[in-house]
């Protein structure tokens, strides 16, 4: 219970449906802030006690388990590698991963629940042989599908999603307010819970030092200096003060950011149109598909609110030491698991603009889940010299 | 029906320490009146004073009732070192109570003072020889050494006389957190005063009296700058008016303390003697932190690590079967911070953070305990297993 309106009525759903409930919020930092601010939704004493107020009129037991230092390690400091490596990491995603549907499920099923049971707005399905579907939300517009798209078949089967079937979050609120929960109409909060004030940019400049590099364009030729390439999105075009206009005389836009040169590579709008997503480090939710090695249909969704795309998808082999996580002799680098170096390779339909290294691909049949993967490498839809 | 094991947090109020307290409180009139029934009001108030007075050695005018031991402390600490300026520095043990560390710290930050933190041993106790050496160090720049008489999560007893001897050859005034140790421990503060104490802090929930009283009793040869200035009430140390019904609910629970604690410790130390050993049968690994010898620590405190454990985990599976018990944790936010006490007697952060304290008292009875040992084999077997989920592993 996050302090928010949706844990609350997840929360009071759950002990009407007849389960013994029991009230968890999770303290993720050691010095939590004292009351909430700006578009903060949680994480505060003030959201603490918020959430044990629900508690306490849904008539449940309520504890605060610290999960501050693995929070720290897994999403806080992930966050800030991901970025200093140049990729676009999603740290809600790395929250359910690694904390709400890992470190919180495995303690409270070793301390003897069933299940995490938790405000998200999605749908899980049992199909005919009891395995367990991940779907998106009755109500397509607060569909949290994507984020919970790292769930396993294991961890599906002792979650539960009480507001998937809710038809919009106005009714959410509606029976906050009946319920007499007096968050009833407390602001959703959106941007990253750690970042107080919103400042993601001024948040992450603190923590990785900038260094100066070049911006190249895509013939590698140097049309400027930045002052620091992790600063930079694929996709943006403010704030990249090259003197010298293109030759054609169109706006240039990020198209890559090399963390390794310490290099940003520029051009056209077009060249952000990306015809090929992959990346080793895939996983399916719920039951894997049989032949996943044979090109198969399915929707792609790359950002937590955009939309989904026709796209085939298909697993291929990778030639060993060709990416780094499935590094030599097949050895997950993340894992340590061995297995034959493969990428789920996605292919959209239309090119997709506004995908960098980092984001996760969400793979769909229709409103199921499939899978899902880092995305390590794209490919342009055209050429250079286009 | 719910087991209470959590005396130390605080204990159930005296059921004629209520029937007294409501009484009083339909009492008109303010202490300080001129009128007669300010003059009666006054009455039943300094009645209150005297019996509280009895029950610690201590002349009535030398009781300043407080909000509670928070305050008493705060008053204790930052009213000496106040009025014993331009002396900055302060000696204080590690691993107090947190209304005494914070409150030291406040003086660091924000007054001056020079904070020196005094080792623990590892039953909690401190050393005595590097008291004396810090004193020694130079004797003249002491603002006040300040203490717990009984640590409150592990109940280890300090060496307070001694300290205070120490301290005396010297002049500097000794401040006594006595809150834990309060019904629990006889105390003479007369003796004490005479032996080089200055004050003492006690609390009157954790001896069956209400919450949101407490007293510092202050010698009349010590002098504190007030924390709270007005109407001059208490000796002009303590101003606001007084709260009469909380004192004579307190005095209540003080003289049903009586004159020998003997016979009530003796059943309660024999039913945690009773609960350590159910523990420590059921699981062979736990460790029983504080003085193992009885005669040195609180006859109703039992303190445990249990290694692998979270002393949260084993927290939350005791209250679903019943039980209250504590980790003896600060609970700002409700985030339980690893045992500081058992960090300052030099323990290392995974039996910190096993911890549990189980604490009796009056209200205690054979089938608290009972129900304790039954319901500890299988927490504990179901928090092993989830150990120390929320830490990362390998450190």
């Amino acid at each position: 219970m996050s302090g928010g309106v949706d844990s609350a009525v997840a929360a009071a759903r759950m002990v009407e449906a007849g389960h013994e409930v029991v009230g968890v919020h999770l303290a993720l930092s050691r010095m939590p802030g004292t009351l909430r601010t700006g578009s903060r939704g949680c994480c505060t004493v003030e959201d603490s006690m918020d959430a044990q107020r629900a508690a306490n009129i849904i008539g449940i037991p309520y504890y605060v388990w610290d999960f501050s230092e693995r929070f720290k390690l897994d999403v806080v400091d992930d966050f800030i590698n991901e970025y200093a490596a140049g990729r676009t990491p999603n740290p809600c995603m790395r929250c359910n991963e690694r904390i709400k549907f890992a470190a919180l499920l495995e303690k409270a099923l070793d301390l003897g629940f069933d299940a995490v049971a938790t405000g998200h707005y999605a749908t899980i399905r049992t199909d005919a042989d009891g395995n367990r579907e991940l779907h998106r939300a009755s109500a397509w517009a607060k569909d949290q599908s994507y984020v919970l798209g790292v769930l396993t078949q294991d961890q599906l089967a002792h979650s539960m999603f009480p507001l998937g079937a809710t038809p919009s979050k106005a009714e959410v609120r509606a029976e906050a307010a009946k319920r007499g929960f007096s968050v009833a109409t407390k602001p959703d909060s959106y941007d990253i819970c750690f970042i107080p004030d919103g400042d993601t940019r001024g948040w992450l400049a603190e923590r990785v030092p900038p260094a100066t590099g070049d911006i190249l364009d895509r013939e590698g030729n140097t049309l400027g200096r930045h002052e620091g390439a992790a600063a930079f999105t694929v996709g943006q075009r403010k704030g990249l003060q090259i003197g010298t206009p293109a030759a054609d005389g169109k706006p240039r836009f990020v198209l890559e950011v090399r963390p390794i040169t310490n290099t940003v590579v520029v051009g056209p709008k077009e060249a952000l149109a990306i015809g090929e997503i992959a990346g080793s480090k895939f996983t399916w939710c719920g039951v894997a598909p049989a032949h996943p090695e044979t090109a198969f249909d399915c929707t792609v969704q790359i950002r937590a609110h955009a939309d989904p795309v026709p796209a085939v998808a298909q697993v291929v082999p990778v030639a060993p030491g060709e990416n780094g996580e499935n590094g030599e002799n097949g050895v997950n680098g993340a894992t340590g698991e061995t297995r034959p170096a493969t990428e789920l390779v996605i292919t959209p339909a239309e090119p997709l603009t506004g995908v960098a290294p980092g984001q996760t691909a969400v793979v769909y049949l229709g409103t199921r889940v499939l899978g899902q993967c880092t995305i390590d490498r794209t490919v342009s839809a055209v050429g250079v010299n286009a | 029906m719910a087991v209470y094991l959590d005396h130390a947090a605080t204990t159930p109020m005296l059921p004629e320490a209520i029937s007294a307290y409501v009484s009083a409180m339909a009492v008109v009139g303010n202490p300080a009146s001129v009128h007669s029934q300010g003059q009666n009001a006054k009455r039943l108030l300094e009645e209150a004073r005297e019996q509280v007075a009895l029950s610690l050695g201590s002349d009535p005018i030398e009781i300043v009732f407080t909000g509670g031991g928070t305050e008493a402390i705060n008053l204790g600490i930052k009213g000496l070192y106040w009025a014993r300026r331009p002396r900055t520095r302060i000696l204080v043990p590690g691993g107090e109570h947190h209304a005494t560390m914070d409150t030291v710290e406040w003086l660091e930050q924000y007054e001056g003072a020079v904070v020196e933190w005094l080792p623990l041993d590892s039953v909690g106790r401190i050393d005595l020889a590097a008291v004396e050496r810090s004193i020694a160090a130079n004797p003249h720049d002491i603002a006040l050494i300040t203490l717990l008489s009984a640590n409150n999560e592990v109940g280890t007893l300090q060496p307070v006389a001694e300290v205070a001897a120490l301290a005396a050859a010297h002049g500097i005034p000794v401040h006594v957190d006595a809150v834990a140790a309060y019904g629990h421990v006889p105390i003479d503060f007369r003796a004490l005063n005479d032996g080089g104490a200055s004050a003492v802090s006690v609390s009157a929930h954790k001896i069956g009296g209400p919450v949101g009283i407490g007293a510092l009793v202050l010698s009349r040869r010590a002098s504190v700058v007030p924390l709270l200035h007005g109407g001059g009430q208490q000796r002009q140390v303590r101003s606001g008016t007084q709260d009469v019904a909380a004192a004579v609910a307190f005095a209540v629970a003080a003289t049903a303390l009586g004159d020998d604690l003997s016979g009530e410790n003796a059943r309660v130390a024999a039913l945690r003697d009773r609960l350590v050993a159910g523990v420590r049968a059921a699981v062979p690994a736990v460790i029983v932190n504080g003085d193992p010898d009885a005669g040195g620590r609180l006859p109703g405190t039992a303190h445990f690590s249990f290694p692998g454990c979270e002393g949260d985990s084993l927290l939350f599976l005791l209250d679903v079967a019943g039980i209250s018990v504590s980790t003896g944790s600060a609970c700002q936010a409700g985030v339980p911070e690893p045992s500081h006490v058992l960090r300052a007697m030099g323990r290392s952060e995974v039996e910190a953070r096993g911890a549990l304290r189980i604490t009796l008292g009056r209200t205690s009875t054979e089938a608290d305990v009972d129900a304790l040992l039954a319901a500890v084999p299988a927490a504990h077997a179901r928090a092993a297993r989830a150990g120390l989920a929320d830490r990362v592993p390998g450190r």
